[in-house]
């Protein structure tokens, strides 16, 4: 049946191809397949018969209509991925068909918009991070943590990875099911619990039974606290021959200090706080460097290098793909191929937007609304806010109910139009009825009080 | 004549003299009102020490650097991509306002499902749509891109073996002629890689493969219709002899737009399919990715995809983790939300009529065939008269021979004339390759137009290849120095190491 979208199916069209080609029918260009194999019935796909366009939109905001938007307020929903504010610029410039419908740039010659744009992600980013190489992007976060391990383990070729408990258990789950193809054993280190950090003394003692190869660690981590000592234990790390992996959050690097200078060797993070939006999870984009140069060999994905065109004009080119699939084959540093390059572009314009001052006002903004929730929840009976008493917070905070379960909280919450935190019951049972509350420069002072007021409200039995 | 736009485009580290105000978030003096300032929060050991050298500079300012990038960048919308195995078709416009509806983007993941019905339902009837497509039991939706999904595939196929205490099958079969990232994927699930020989007919070497087959076979991953454009024809008989020592059938969905709505790789005998959402259902290649990838499986293989994935209880959609085998999460949250919802747009819109798509596609390979076919120079190897589906791969092995011009120069004279070039180099048992896959949304007049310029460049290789060389010349940039780009002392993966290209630019850097 003829489409729109589908220029020669216009039966006139068909005909004379049919013709050019020398067959009777289509289907005799199908003629190698065996004859079962072939489909004799029309598939079960759509609603049975082709939609105009108009009909698409109904049917389809039907659909999207049972979805809940949360806006006012904003989600106060942790967990690895927060609402944060995606400029209309940044929309704007990855709406551009010339950018999205485009290509890995292969021929660099037609491609340098591209090619340049990510050598600016790669450059913006490396300067927030601190080191001297960022990669064209992983798919997210979780993956990125995961090719950093693998990473670690070409590089020194010893087995053990230790783990904090206190990352993200989605991360740490990927980690954990990327193992399953890895000569490795993973081990979880504890953490404190009058800070929420990972717990030095437990590190130590692990890393004293040898052969580390990486230590993964998170910061803010999956509780929000901020590793205070993380330059501490970099130092310990790099006292027992390990390499140091840090994922740091993108958003709090105006205001914390940037991984590569605390000497973390592979840095790894996760885009989506940059201006990408929620995505009910994805796509995001996946943040991968390396402080010291020498380890770019290693690097799995995509690198955009500068180089000189024949008249000496600056320009770009895809560099050490030698490194990749499509030419080493297994003997690659990674599988990777598609990444999430215009989620990277993306977050390169809103870093542009924003430049050094904006991200420094940024990461202000969302620390002290971070600290005015915990001030104002604080003082609520029955919470514990936040969780560790003596933790150092940025955006999210691990708070829980000494008196009833948090499920029942939120539920009454959500009656009222909250999205209150992300429970972490099932997966912290040693934390009781626990949470992980998010505040961005999304929430207003208002939108703070009002949660305050409700969980009060509600815990109080009114 | 064809010119692309040539702006003298500075890194944007470089592109302002002066700071200006930037993006604007709101006042915070409420704030710090109630907490104190945001200095005293942070303990001074953690606080960043020096602020990132990123320059302070306007929103028009940004916005006419990146919209000037755009316009030095070259897809769908601007004309043919026919990249061979990449499925470059048209990105519908309806599938892109759609997808980017706030009713989509600003859900968080960890809403209460009862919250996000409508995007359960979507994820859901995908998942239907998908497993029907392809002939399987069940989908998942989670991995992020089409390596993504072999690699979910090939843990899948060894966790299965290893539940039965069969963890000696280390060997994944691989046709020489797969797709680069089929044996980098088994590769990182631990497998030893065991390549076989294509014949002649541009098939899987059937004898080859028996001699392989083993007490130590994990499986196989094929793509059908291969890398060639051609079918297999055997493959029943192929399933059944992996099947009969114990091996899983892997089917790499990346060529799935050469049999779309006409055959399916579950019938085929296959166990487990990836599918690329960028690639046979329009979800754009955004320049390198986000894709979305999906993993589907048929039998007990079913217990081992990632979790979740959604589920149905009659009345309320769900995210399913109760998987008794599954290998777990492949990577975090549900999948490419955005990209799988321009794919279920796709296929509300089509309906069963995706078969068009296929019939259409495969008419284009071999109308391109037939314009091709017989030009001097020009080759077309493997399963000579043979119709090919969703691509061709033709060589010019013949042209290096006779001009010195060899498949990348050929490239490089098709974007100077304004289309861009195929895959080339590939696949790897094709001397001086181009790949060649024109998808079913190139119109007739640009598949007569292509082969008019392959023919117009291989007259002027045989009359004069020197200029050949210089191509191309009406890009924004000419032929780049990879060399320099790759060389250790050269190498500039970043602004702050621009000064290495001292001597070799000539521009201010």
């Amino acid at each position: 049946m003829p489409h729109q979208w589908i220029p020669n199916s216009s039966p006139f069209i068909k005909k004379l191809l049919i013709n050019a080609i020398g067959i009777k029918e289509v289907s005799d260009l199908f003629n190698d397949i065996p004859e079962d194999l072939i489909i004799n019935r029309e598939l079960n796909v759509g609603l049975g018969k082709p939609l105009s366009e108009f009909e698409v939109k109904r049917h389809f905001k039907q659909i999207i209509s049972k979805n809940k938007v949360f806006s006012e307020p904003p989600p106060f929903t942790g967990g690895g991925i927060c609402a944060h504010y995606v400029p209309s610029a940044v929309k704007s410039i990855i709406s551009r068909g010339e950018f999205y419908s485009a290509y890995t740039p292969y021929q660099p010659e037609i491609s340098q918009g591209i090619l340049q744009a990510l050598f600016e992600y790669q450059s913006l980013i490396s300067e927030l991070y601190g080191v001297d190489v960022v990669n064209a992007s992983m798919y997210n976060g979780s993956t990125a943590a995961a090719e950093a391990i693998r990473m670690a383990l070409r590089v020194n070729k010893r087995k053990r990875v230790l783990i904090p408990l206190n990352v993200n258990p989605e991360v740490y789950d990927v980690i954990n099911t990327w193992s399953l193809g890895m000569e490795v054993s993973i081990e979880r280190v504890g953490y404190d619990p009058q800070t929420g950090e990972v717990s030095i003394t437990d590190l130590e003692s692990k890393l004293k039974e040898g052969a580390v190869s990486s230590v993964y660690i998170e910061s803010p981590n999956y509780f929000g606290c901020i590793e205070v000592r993380l330059r501490e234990m970099i130092d310990l790390i790099h006292r027992y021959g390990a390499l140091a992996i840090v994922n740091a959050l993108p958003i709090s690097l105006g205001v914390l200090e940037s991984p590569g200078k605390l000497g973390a060797d592979i840095v790894v993070g996760d885009a989506q706080s940059l201006g990408l939006g929620m995505n009910f999870g994805g796509p995001s984009a996946g943040i991968l460097g390396v402080r010291d140069e020498k380890l770019v060999s290693q690097l799995p994905g995509r690198l955009i290098g500068a180089t000189s065109d024949k008249n000496g004009k600056l320009g770009y080119a895809m560099i050490l793909q030698t490194r990749e699939q499509h030419i080493r084959r297994e003997r690659a540093t990674s599988n990777i191929t598609t990444n999430s390059s215009l989620m990277a572009i993306a977050s390169a314009v809103y870093l542009s937007l924003l430049g050094a001052e904006g991200i420094k006002k940024i990461g202000e903004s969302i620390l002290l609304r971070t600290y005015y929730a915990i001030k104002k929840l604080s003082v609520i009976n029955d919470v514990k806010a936040p969780l560790f008493p003596e933790g150092k917070y940025f955006r999210e905070v691990a708070i829980a109910v000494e008196r009833g379960s948090y499920s029942d909280l939120h539920r009454k919450m959500l009656e009222r139009g909250l999205l209150g935190g992300k429970y972490i019951g099932r997966e912290f049972p040693e934390l009781g009825e626990a949470c992980i509350m998010c505040f961005t420069e999304l929430h207003s002072k208002s939108d703070i009080d009002l949660l305050a007021s409700h969980i009060a409200t509600l815990l109080g039995g009114h | 004549m064809w010119r692309q736009a040539n702006w003298d485009e500075k890194p944007i580290f470089k592109l302002s003299s002066y700071g200006k105000p930037t993006f604007l978030f709101s006042d915070t003096a409420e704030f710090e009102k109630e907490v104190g300032s945001a200095d005293n929060l942070i303990p001074k050991v953690i606080a960043r020490s020096e602020a990132p050298k990123i320059p302070n500079i306007s929103e028009v300012e940004v916005i006419r650097h990146f919209t000037r990038l755009s316009q030095m960048s070259y897809g769908v919308d601007l004309g043919p991509v026919p990249l061979g195995s990449c499925t470059m078709k048209y990105n519908p416009k309806v599938c892109e306002e759609l997808a980017n509806d706030e009713g989509i983007t600003d859900l968080h993941p960890y809403q209460d499902e009862s919250t996000v019905q409508g995007i359960l339902e979507i994820l859901y009837l995908l998942q239907k749509w998908l497993a029907e497509i392809t002939g399987m039991d069940e989908c998942c939706l989670q991995p992020p891109a089409g390596a993504s999904g072999e690699f979910t595939g090939a843990l899948m196929i060894r966790k299965y073996h290893l539940d039965r205490g069969e963890g000696f099958r280390n060997e994944m079969i691989i046709p020489d002629n797969a797709h680069g990232s089929n044996p980098a994927s088994a590769a990182m699930a631990g497998f030893k890689v065991v390549r076989i020989p294509t014949s002649n007919s541009g098939e899987v070497d059937l004898d080859a493969l028996k001699a392989v087959l083993g007490d130590r076979t994990a499986g196989i991953m094929l793509t059908n219709p291969n890398t060639l454009g051609i079918f297999e024809s055997r493959i029943v008989e192929i399933a059944s002899e992996v099947h009969k020592v114990g091996g899983i059938l892997y089917y790499d969905g990346a060529n799935l737009n050469g049999i779309l709505g006409i055959a399916r790789p579950g019938d085929m005998g296959f166990d487990l399919v990836h599918l690329n959402v960028h690639k046979t259902f329009s979800a754009p290649h955004g320049g390198g990715g986000p894709g979305a990838g999906v993993i589907c499986a048929k039998g007990e293989l079913t217990d081992y995809l990632p979790v979740p994935n959604v589920g149905f209880d009659g009345t309320k959609y769900f995210l399913n983790y109760s998987k008794r085998k599954s290998i777990g999460k492949i990577s975090q949250f549900y999948g490419n939300v955005i990209p799988l919802v321009k794919a279920f747009i796709y296929l509300l819109s089509l309906g069963p009529n995706i078969r068009e798509v296929c019939e259409v596609a495969v008419l284009n390979t071999n109308y391109f065939i037939k314009l091709i076919d017989g030009v001097r120079g020009v080759s077309i190897p493997y399963g000579k008269g043979r119709f090919r589906k969703h691509e061709v791969v033709i060589s010019f092995e013949d042209l290096l021979k006779d001009t010195g011009i060899n498949a990348e120069e050929v490239a490089k004279a098709l974007i100077d004339k304004g289309v861009y070039a195929p895959t080339i180099y590939f696949p790897l048992i094709v001397n001086e390759a181009h790949m060649i896959e024109f998808t079913e949304s190139e119109t007739m007049e640009n598949i007569e137009l292509y082969a008019k310029v392959y023919r117009e460049i291989v007259e002027e290789a045989y009359k004069d290849p020197a200029k050949l060389r210089n191509c191309p010349e009406n890009t924004s940039i000419t032929r780049l120095d990879l060399g320099l780009a790759n060389h250790p002392l050269t190498r500039s993966p970043d602004f702050k190491f621009l000064g290495r290209l001292k001597g070799a630019v000539r521009s201010d850097i």
